[in-house]
């Protein structure tokens, strides 16, 4: 397969003189993904950090209830969502369907239940050592979650790049809700699957190995930031 | 000595992020000015759109989104209301459509054809044939892999069809020499070429394709192997949201001299891919 | 270095009115786990201000006892008054505890103490003077902006009982506060202890250490096996202590 390394380098070529075209996938991908990963991450730290600390009945079935979640299937939720969204369902009339905004809101329930069972763990791993000091000093439930949060924060870090490693990469429910329409919602992973599914697989690697290499740009940022606080013991 | 990131920073740094992805990346979104239209991986796969579409935006104004899916997923899509627009191939099934009355009108828009393309080795020994269907029941008889799409799409019904006269269920050896991969054409054909088998794929498709290995044209010219490309505007009765007046627009353009026009002009390698024949306007 | 001056705070101004948390009364206190009683029907009374040291051999339910107090253990059976009023939220909150283990948040020493002031609704304006304060008191001020965790485990606790005393408590409960420091960090730890004792803070401390319930203690109560074994005055219980257990305690000897 002589062609491939051709195509391959050719490829790469593309890639190294920003082609427009490539920026904007690799825009629209980013911009999804990350906000979707911050929604997701508001959500998932208030509701781990709830389910550490308050007692309710149900509790339990709850917590089971995220970790199955965390293995939700992309397509399913890109199924679900698109079933909401379509114009014969019952959110049809905000015309959501086929916008990034649909690919985010998928993304979103994706990736909240791992953001939430991860921060439930760190925040019970945390109780176990605070929680007499902080009931002597009378904080109510409320405050001890919001102290756990913070006092966990450089352990969340890990939560939140599960999510954003979980969207990234995903193409199931992107490629369902968003419809893969050229300059309107076609990211990374939906172009590779487009060039692969013409032929053009030299291409749709080389797409691959930029996802990739953002993907470990993003790992490597937070996980230094991750180093440098347990220098003061903050980790 | 301090300590690392405060409650201020993080908040900062991640509202600048942000802001910087938002601003960077302009989403086209010209307010309400563009159609839905549901269509089909092959005609995607082709290129055709990127062709054409442009032209009809400059003379409009109006941006067309495409989602491409298969045929049937196409038209149910449409009956949902999921799209302004239909572009589809396969006939039968969009008369039901619009007799069901979730389509307005069918306009016969291009047609192309079907070929049977397979490995250069032609272990069925099929390369030249005149008819299909006779070449499909050597392909059983010799139980040589072949690829099909099975996934209910126009191009699937017409591989189906070819059986039928031939006289074959193949679908008794699926999953043998019979290979239901239920997937677009392109997947499909990367399939067939990585399986050495053969497979019905539009011609369209079969140009653009960039995975040919080392495959071939084994059978083409047949009839039977005539693929035509019908247009509909889906029901604005039925479903309010859909923009009829700029997807009757699109519908006269593409049917209309210029838009035919713009489809006989598509040429991968020289060669043609789309033939127009859309009836005149009355 | 140890000042003796007491802290401003608005605590202050409104102790005549809320009435003296002492004596403090247990009566027939239990806490049963299991089938086994952890603690065992307590009848104790302490009405004096100064140093309780609560001693007894390990096992013997002094942790436990000094949670039920306070409150943040509930027990099976019993009663626990503290002046005259059962034990609830707001008795609590006039109270203040430090841990064998110190538990510090991952922030600074200074922020760890406004963290404290904050949920006591100390104004933002004031938290910051206040912690500084007890930092001092502490001989932590240079500390102040470092991460609370880099500290020693001598530091920490004294960082913890600063925290503690910045809230300005009426009791202070220590669970074994020197049990893993070198001497001079339980030097510094005992004097400040005596400091609080000097502005009329209750304190109330367990220790397994008999030395240290010497140097401390005003009235000790001894614990075997969650009973109450003797409730006495500090010279008279280390002269003569009444019971065997507590005799064979002070001897050095091991107390099943």
């Amino acid at each position: 397969m002589l062609g491939l390394s051709e195509a391959f380098r050719a490829a790469l070529w593309q890639i190294a003189t920003l082609d427009p075209q490539l920026i904007e996938i690799i825009g629209l991908s980013l911009k999804v993904t990350l906000t979707a990963v911050a929604i997701a991450t508001l959500i998932g730290f208030a509701l781990g950090g709830v389910l550490a600390v308050y007692r309710f009945p149900g509790r339990s079935a709850v917590a089971a209830l995220l970790n199955a979640l965390m293995g939700l299937p992309p397509v399913v939720a890109g199924l679900i969502v698109y079933l909401l969204l379509s114009n014969a369902g019952p959110l049809g009339v905000l015309k959501l369907l086929y916008t990034p905004e649909a690919m985010i809101i998928a993304q979103v329930i994706l990736v909240t239940p791992i953001v939430a069972a991860l921060t439930r763990q760190t925040c019970e791993d945390l109780l176990e050592e605070y929680r007499d000091q902080l009931r002597s000093l009378g904080a109510s439930s409320a405050e001890v979650v919001t102290t756990l949060l913070w006092d966990g924060r450089y352990r969340l870090i890990t939560a939140v790049l599960a999510g954003f490693g979980r969207a990234i990469a995903e193409v199931g429910a992107v490629m369902i809700v968003g419809g893969n329409i050229d300059h309107v919602t076609r990211t990374m992973t939906t172009a590779i699957a487009l060039e692969t599914s013409k032929g053009n697989i030299a291409l749709a690697l080389a797409l691959g190995m930029i996802l990739l290499a953002i993907a470990l740009v993003v790992n490597v940022a937070l996980m230094g930031i991750r180093r440098l606080a347990s220098q003061f013991a903050y980790a | 000595m301090a300590g690392a990131f405060g409650r201020r920073d993080v908040l900062k740094l991640a509202l600048a992020a942000y802001a910087t992805l938002a601003l960077a990346v302009p989403v086209s979104r010209a307010a309400d000015n563009f159609i839905i239209v549901q269509s089909t991986t092959s005609t995607q796969n082709s290129g055709l759109f990127e062709h054409i579409l442009p032209l009809f935006t400059k003379k409009t104004g109006i941006e067309v989104r495409v989602v491409a899916v298969g045929t049937g997923q196409a038209l149910k899509n449409a009956q949902k209301g999921d799209g302004d627009v239909v572009l589809v191939h396969s006939q039968p099934d969009e008369e039901k459509f619009v007799a069901d009355g979730w389509g307005v009108k069918r306009y016969p828009v291009m047609y192309n054809d079907f070929i049977i393309v397979g490995p250069a080795t032609d272990p069925a020994k099929i390369a030249g044939m005149k008819q299909a269907p006779e070449a499909l029941k050597k392909i059983a008889e010799a139980q040589t892999p072949f690829a099909s799409r099975a996934d209910d799409s126009g191009t699937h019904k017409a591989e189906l069809k070819l059986w039928h006269e031939a006289g074959v269920d193949p679908k008794t050896s699926s999953g043998s020499w019979y290979l239901e991969t239920g997937s677009g054409m392109g997947a499909t054909l990367n399939i067939a070429v990585g399986k050495q088998a053969y497979a019905l794929t539009d011609r369209g498709t079969w140009l653009a394709f960039a995975n040919k290995g080392d495959f071939k044209v084994m059978v083409e010219g047949d009839n039977k192997l005539f693929n035509q490309y019908g247009v509909i505007l889906v029901n604005p009765a039925k479903h309010p949201n859909v923009k009829a007046e700029q997807g009757q627009a699109f519908i006269d353009w593409l049917t209309g001299p210029e838009g035919q026009a713009a489809i006989a002009n598509y040429k991968i390698d020289g060669q043609q891919l789309f033939f127009p024949n859309a009836r005149p306007q009355s | 270095m140890l000042e003796q001056t007491r802290f401003l705070s608005p605590l202050d101004a409104a102790a005549p009115l809320l009435g003296s948390l002492l004596p403090l009364e247990l009566g027939g206190l239990s806490l049963e786990t299991g089938g086994r009683r952890l603690i065992d029907r307590i009848d104790l009374k302490v009405q004096e201000l100064g140093i309780t040291v609560i001693l007894g051999p390990n096992g013997a339910g002094k942790s436990l006892l000094l949670r039920l107090v306070h409150g943040l253990v509930a027990p099976t059976a019993g009663v626990i008054l503290w002046g005259g009023r059962p034990m609830n939220d707001q008795i609590r909150r006039r109270q203040a505890m430090v841990f064998q283990k110190p538990v510090l948040l991952r922030r600074t020493a200074a922020a760890n103490i406004t963290y404290a002031l904050g949920l006591r609704g100390i104004a933002r304006s004031e938290r910051n003077s206040l912690a500084l304060q007890a930092l001092e008191l502490a001989g932590l001020e240079r500390y102040a902006a470092t991460p609370a965790r880099v500290l020693s485990g001598g530091e920490q606790q004294r960082l913890c009982l600063a925290r503690a005393l910045s809230l300005d408590p009426e009791v202070l409960f220590l669970d074994e506060p020197t049990a893993s420091l070198d001497p001079a960090s339980t030097l510094a730890i005992e004097r400040l202890l005596i400091g609080a004792k000097q502005r009329g803070i209750k304190v109330i401390v367990v220790t397994h250490d008999v030395g240290q319930a010497q140097r401390l203690a005003q009235d000790v109560i001894f614990l075997h096996h969650g009973r109450l074994v003797e409730h006495q005055p500090a010279p008279r219980f280390f002269d003569q202590p009444e019971s065997d257990t507590a005799r064979a305690f002070m001897a050095g000897g091991l107390v099943l």
